[in-house]
């Protein structure tokens, strides 16, 4: 079980470490007043490594082999040039740069690919790193596929990848998910790149478009690490399962109280159980009543749970993005922080949850340290 | 030679202390700057070589206006600042 995560905020890094049962504390802080938009605790050898956006001074990546006592700044993925006299524009014409916004997804390689790093970007472009960021590549496949050219920004100007999951049977196979751009599967380690999401359902697009995988606004897609043939993603439309390696998605309609959210986990043994934060859907986004939630299922979504002991019940209006609810590799521990600067973790899978922290600069990503 | 000055708020991230460096316009008188401190490169221009988004150049008092080529030529006492494009409050 992992005594330790990392709370990455609007105004620094935080490390939160176990001092006991039910005790959870901060521990750590890096970055202090910097915007940290994504942190990731390499369990093959330890290092840490922390997404800035320094906003006019642009987005910074930086690795820590002390475990944040120190940093050290390394390289970014950068975009190349692209070719004379092109201007991209998306379908609703609005200009898509060719360079780095924002670094939305980090993700380590296997542990039989030791200095493998991806990154997920806006405005939509996959970097693989291959010597623990000291280089980065941009996924061609990817980014010259056509269909590319169809994503739209989802919540943000311009796409961007959110989602990377690494097969665990496979480091060559990486499925990521895109707002707005739906699901795509690499089996060549980013070579070429085929669309993945094909049942998903945008119910807010024109009909005729609504089932058009390219087109879907997956928030968050995690792939179960024992049972790797199964996907969960929470959708811009609701929850989506995938049990074919997504192959096809199905929708579930019965998550409570609502099907809308960001956040997703699915335990790391049993694919039949996944945690979400529901919001009230979807132009307003804040908790249902005021009430901190989260939904559980242990039955691969006929059925869900509603969580609530230990958070907030009255006058809450904390939003948890999608980056922001983890789960260990136990299953067993939980943590979520949110908009509002709350952190809560719960032991027991989620059944009882303990407030770690109240006045957190918003908080944008959690994740344990394995 | 020309001067180039750094806006303290850079100070915090990366150390760029006052320089005086060759350079017959701005651009080349970055560069240069640059190359006594590689990192310092990237936080003002982008991966293209664009002066970032919300930065700003400043030379002898006006603010430059070619973002892609910096090519405003500079003469021997003349004194480029870098600086973030501040707005709001």
């Amino acid at each position: 079980m992992s005594d330790q995560m990392l709370a990455s905020t609007r105004k620094g890094l935080f490390s939160v470490g176990r001092s006991g049962s039910g005790r959870w504390e901060l521990a750590g802080r890096s970055f202090l007043g910097d915007n940290v938009t994504l942190a990731l605790a390499d369990p093959r050898d330890g290092s840490w490594y922390a997404a800035l956006d320094h906003g006019h001074f642009g987005v910074k990546l930086h690795r820590s082999g002390d475990r944040g006592a120190t940093w050290t700044e390394i390289a970014t993925p950068a975009y190349p040039e692209p070719p004379a006299g092109h201007e991209e524009r998306d379908a609703l014409g609005r200009l898509i740069p060719w360079a780095l916004v924002r670094i939305w997804a980090l993700e380590p390689g296997l542990a039989t690919q030791p200095g493998v790093l991806w990154a997920g970007t806006l405005p939509g472009g996959l970097f693989r790193s291959e010597d623990f960021g000291a280089s980065w590549t941009l996924m061609r496949g990817l980014w010259d596929h056509p269909d590319r050219r169809a994503w739209l920004g989802g919540g943000a100007d311009v796409p961007g990848i959110h989602s990377i999951c690494v097969d665990p049977r496979n480091g060559d196979r990486v499925t990521v998910a895109v707002s707005s751009g739906g699901a795509w599967r690499t089996e060549d380690g980013g070579a070429t790149w085929t669309c993945c999401s094909r049942g998903m359902r945008a119910e807010y697009l024109p009909p005729e478009k609504a089932l058009d995988p390219v087109l879907q606004d997956p928030h968050r897609v995690v792939q179960c690490p024992a049972w790797p043939e199964v996907f969960w993603a929470q959708h811009h439309n609701g929850v989506f399962r995938s049990v074919d390696d997504c192959g096809s998605w199905h929708e579930i309609t019965s998550a409570v109280p609502s099907v809308f959210g960001f956040a997703v986990a699915v335990h790391p043994a049993d694919p039949l159980t996944a945690w979400f934060v529901p919001a009230d859907k979807d132009e307003r986004r804040i908790p249902l009543e005021g009430k901190v939630v989260v939904g559980r299922t242990r039955d691969g979504g006929r059925s869900f749970e509603i969580l609530r002991a230990g958070l907030p019940q009255e006058n809450a209006y904390d939003l948890v993005y999608r980056h922001a609810l983890a789960v260990d590799g136990s299953g067993n521990r939980l943590a979520f922080g949110s908009t509002t600067g709350s952190l809560w973790v719960s032991e027991d899978g989620g059944d009882h949850w303990i407030t770690v922290a109240e006045h957190l600069p918003p908080v944008y990503a959690v994740s344990f340290v394995r | 030679m020309p001067k180039v000055i750094f806006t303290a708020n850079l100070q915090r991230h990366v150390p760029c202390p006052p320089c005086v460096v060759p350079g017959g316009t701005v651009g080349e008188a970055l560069e240069n700057a640059f190359a006594a401190v590689p990192r310092l490169r990237g936080y003002v221009l982008d991966e293209h070589g664009q002066l970032r988004h919300h930065m700003v150049v400043f030379l002898d008092g006006q603010a430059c206006s070619d973002r892609r080529g910096l090519g405003e030529p500079v003469g021997e006492a003349g004194e480029i600042v870098v600086m973030q494009a501040l707005s709001g409050g």
